[in-house]
């Protein structure tokens, strides 16, 4: 594979104050760089895109731009520039960039979407300091570079002289990067799809400082800050006198609908918080699980519903149905519950404010503190710390705004922390849904028609109007209603599709049973209708959902276990991914006991098979925690639970066996921090299902008689 | 306010604080021992696991006078440098993703095989099964509590 890239605004290189060879590259093709700015030592290279830095040691530093959640990106980002690179990973060094709009794109955990984005760039950033390295050491040895090679950190000479890329590095840098690089056949790959442990795996074993909540500056203040209570509160006063008396503290004061207590430390403003008096009054409707019940209710009633998408004729194909299928299926609200609850650092300094901290979003938190402060954006500094979770609640950056304004108004700088309890009833939810699904099945138990109505709290569209089985089917109708609800919402880990493709899985269950036909032969003869003669526009490929199938059945033996084992199937398209899973259960007493999950993923090239294992093991236990467990009520607006005493979390003593294959197709990365969450609560649904002839239509299932191990 | 001499990991701390203080706020606040996590201040949920006389504590509900005479341990003190068995296993299974809850995690193992060498699946369940971990590491989490098992035969 070769390609063309412009040299000017790709790639820069310069020889360091202390020698050895400083390779930035741009992440936009079309991103022009200052000429100069990488004459510095490498201490000072920070301040670029991200790159790499050979020094005459041999240690390989590469910066990670990405905020590092838990999803292996800080690993995975670097194992891609040194593949092509060839470079010896035992002396690789690999550093968290900051956040900086102009060196990089999409400095963002979300969407499962980074190695997708940055492949080739990574690729090439690597491929292109090897072909430099190359070129140095056939000058050196005055041969043709077709006769040298590279390998482990070194470039050979086919006689079997050899030189390290740390001897070449000064060299190298003289040497104008070339215009365009061949990329390494994939077959040839070394380090891509090996299992490399986690780059920060001894400092996190170690108990280093690497968190946001980790972080400490000289003459740093901490702060706590009560926030309303209820959703539809706000701030009426309030009276910190006591407070403010006690020891440790230094300020109380408020803004927006909040009061902040600071004060030395956590323990101190914790105490103090105890002793500031509030009011609160109404401002909006103080709603509670009972009303979103009945709101529920109007919604799928109303006629007034936004129409996503429309296909054929749904109504005829009702009217002229052999038999039609109709269902309601229901989830909660749900906090993130990050082990590491929100925190942010910020000093303020009038014209200029230092943040640090953990977060998913950071330019959009550098915006908007940016536009609070009325400065330019470069004026707002984010360094990104290690996130201890996050799971889509660090794409809002409320915490770190409101940080930079207590910051603002003590005039000093400050670490604010959530407890749990803020944390948890603090808002920014996976809101909660109602589905109603309606099929039409004639005589041979083929789909005609296929509705789905969404209903949600604050969830926008609630469906994913193009998706399977949307395209396989000829008549349908993709619709949604949403109420604006005080409480807040945000992305959950798998936005909307963590509880739609349960409900979706487990209603083509039913519609399975009804037409008498086989869970997964159902699917694959809709996949087959969509290669065929899809049906309108579709965002998957039929056939690696097929493919993805027939790898989870064959390794699970679907349909050819021995009696007493009973099996729910389940598969998803998301973020660009294929995910199939099959649950087992056994009969024990008449309760379903889960015995294992099966998983098979199609993501494309795996870059860290440790990792990747590792992602999709904690999908589907995240997916099965949530789905037998996580239920955040309401009453008059206060959420009713507060810590893991009453919002339980899956435990190590719950988790089935689990078995993960990955799809071998060589196709280029796709997402995986999330894909594999959404199929698990209909495998084990439909399981459910099998062994004891209960359907389930709420989550979470534990409030239905589901139990665990 | 109270000075407390405090012992952990083989050295003395001195910490000037109110005597109610929770021992986690002493490590994280006072001492900069911040390899000891906050998760949910009610042991609930095990990040802020340390030994307290060889015992697996929640630091997060102790108050610092109750253990003003107490050899204590925190990650820091398994072994700076990452060379505990229990490091050593954690590391080999490649078991963290955000790595958060994984000190805790460790802390709990630790005094379980300080104690029982050996312990069968059910005695290392029901010694993990305080510490919660959000990304769903447990499957590693029971393979390098035996890896650790293992390399501490040895």
């Amino acid at each position: 594979m070769s390609t063309n890239q412009s040299r000017r605004d790709f790639f820069k290189t310069s020889a360091t104050a202390a020698g050895g060879l400083v390779l930035g590259f741009g992440w936009f093709s079309s991103e022009a760089f200052e000429p100069g700015v990488l004459t510095k030592t490498a201490a000072d290279t920070i301040d670029f895109n991200a790159y790499l830095a050979i020094a005459p040691s041999g240690i390989i530093t590469i910066y990670s731009p990405n905020p590092e959640i838990g999803q292996g990106i800080k690993t995975a980002f670097p194992i891609i520039v040194a593949e092509e690179l060839d470079a010896d990973w035992s002396k690789v060094k690999v550093e968290q960039a900051p956040l900086d709009t102009k060196k990089f794109e999409r400095q963002v955990t979300g969407g499962s979407g980074a190695i997708r984005h940055s492949w080739e760039r990574l690729r090439k950033a690597g491929a292109t300091a090897r072909a430099m390295l190359m070129e140095a050491a056939a000058k050196k040895w005055s041969v043709p570079i077709s006769e040298c090679s590279t390998s482990k950190g070194f470039v050979m000479h086919s006689s079997g002289k050899k030189l390290s890329y740390g001897e070449l590095a000064t060299d190298a840098a003289q040497i104008a990067p070339p215009t365009t690089v061949k990329l390494k056949d994939k077959s040839n790959f070394t380090l891509i799809g090996t299992s490399v442990k986690g780059v920060d795996s001894k400092d996190i074993l170690t108990g280093k400082n690497l968190f946001g909540i980790d972080y400490k500056r000289e003459g740093m203040l901490n702060a706590m800050i009560q926030r309303p209570p209820a959703f539809g509160l706000k701030l009426k006063s309030f009276d910190a006198t006591e407070a403010k008396k006690m020891p440790g503290i230094t300020d109380v004061v408020s803004f927006g609908n909040k009061v902040a207590i600071v004060g030395k430390t956590t323990w101190e403003v914790m105490q103090a918080r105890k002793a500031v008096k509030i009011e609160w009054e109404k401002e909006k409707d103080l709603e509670s699980s009972a009303d979103h019940d009945r709101i529920f209710k109007e919604m799928l009633n109303s006629t007034t519903a936004t129409v996503h998408r429309k296909d054929g004729d749904i109504e005829a194909a009702f009217k002229n149905a052999y038999k039609v299928i109709e269902a309601e299926y229901q989830c909660p609200f749900l906090p993130h519950s990050p082990m590491e609850p929100m925190n942010f650092f910020a000093h303020f300094k009038g014209d200029s404010i230092e943040m640090a901290g953990p977060s998913q979003t950071p330019q959009s938190a550098q915006n908007q503190i940016a536009k609070m402060f009325n400065m330019a954006p470069e004026k707002v500094t984010i360094e990104l710390t290690r996130m201890g979770g996050g799971f889509g609640r660090r794409l809002n950056t409320d915490y770190a705004v409101e940080a930079a304004e207590l910051s603002s108004i003590i005039k000093a700088p400050v670490k604010v922390t959530w407890s749990r309890e803020d944390d948890t009833a603090g808002g920014i939810y996976r809101p909660a849904v109602r589905y109603r699904f309606k099929a039409s099945i004639d005589k041979a138990g083929n789909i005609t028609g296929y509705m789905l109505h969404g209903a949600g709290m604050n969830a926008g569209n609630a469906t994913r109007p193009d998706n399977f089985p949307v395209g396989a089917i000829e008549n349908t109708l993709i619709q949604s209603n949403d109420h604006k609800s005080p409480i807040t919402t945000g992305p959950w880990r798998a936005p909307i599709t963590n509880f739609l493709a349960y409900a979706e899985q487990a209603f083509l269950d039913e519609v399975a049973m009804a037409g008498g036909k086989d869970p997964i032969q159902l699917r694959m003869e809709l996949l087959d209708k969509s290669i065929k003669s899809p049906v309108g526009k579709i965002t998957y490929e039929p056939e690696r959902f097929r493919e993805a199938i027939k790898l989870v059945a064959d390794k699970a033996g679907w349909g050819k276990k021995k009696k007493g084992v009973y099996q729910g199937f389940s598969v998803y398209f998301s973020h660009n991914s294929y995910v199939a899973q099959i649950a087992e259960m056994a009969n024990v007493k008449g309760k379903p006991v889960l015995k294992k999950v099966y998983a098979s993923v199609d993501c494309g090239i795996v870059i860290n098979e440790s990792s990747a294992q590792n992602q999709v093991y904690g999908a589907i236990v995240d997916g099965l925690g949530h789905a037998m467990y996580g239920n955040l009520t309401f009453k008059d607006g206060a959420p009713q639970q507060d810590n893991f005493n009453k919002y339980r979390l899956i435990r190590y003593n719950e988790v089935p066996d689990i078995e993960v294959h990955f799809v071998k197709n060589g196709i280029d990365p796709t997402g995986l921090g999330e894909p594999a969450l959404p199929p698990t609560g209909g495998a084990i649904a439909n399981a459910i299902f099998k062994t004891t002839g209960k359907r389930l239509y709420n989550q979470p299932f534990s409030e239905q008689g589901a139990t665990l191990g | 306010m109270a000075l407390f001499n405090l012992k952990i990991n083989g050295k003395t701390y001195k910490a000037d604080v109110d005597a109610n203080t929770p021992l986690l706020w002493v490590l994280r606040d006072h001492l900069d021992l911040v390899g000891t996590k906050y998760g949910c201040g009610m042991a609930m949920c095990g990040a802020c696991t340390v030994h307290v006389n060889g015992e697996a504590t929640r630091s997060c509900v102790v108050p610092v006078s109750n253990v003003s005479n107490a050899t204590i341990t925190t990650v820091e003190g398994l072994s700076e440098t990452g060379t505990h068995p229990v490091q050593e296993a954690w590391d080999e299974v490649d078991v963290p993703q955000c790595g958060y809850c994984q000190a805790g995690q460790m802390m709990t193992a630790s005094a379980l095989l300080a104690k029982n060498a050996n312990p069968s699946d059910k005695e290392i369940e029901e010694a993990m099964v305080g510490n919660i971990c959000r990304c769903g590491t447990y499957h590693r989490i029971h393979d390098a509590v035996k890896l650790a098992a293992a390399k501490m035969k040895k």
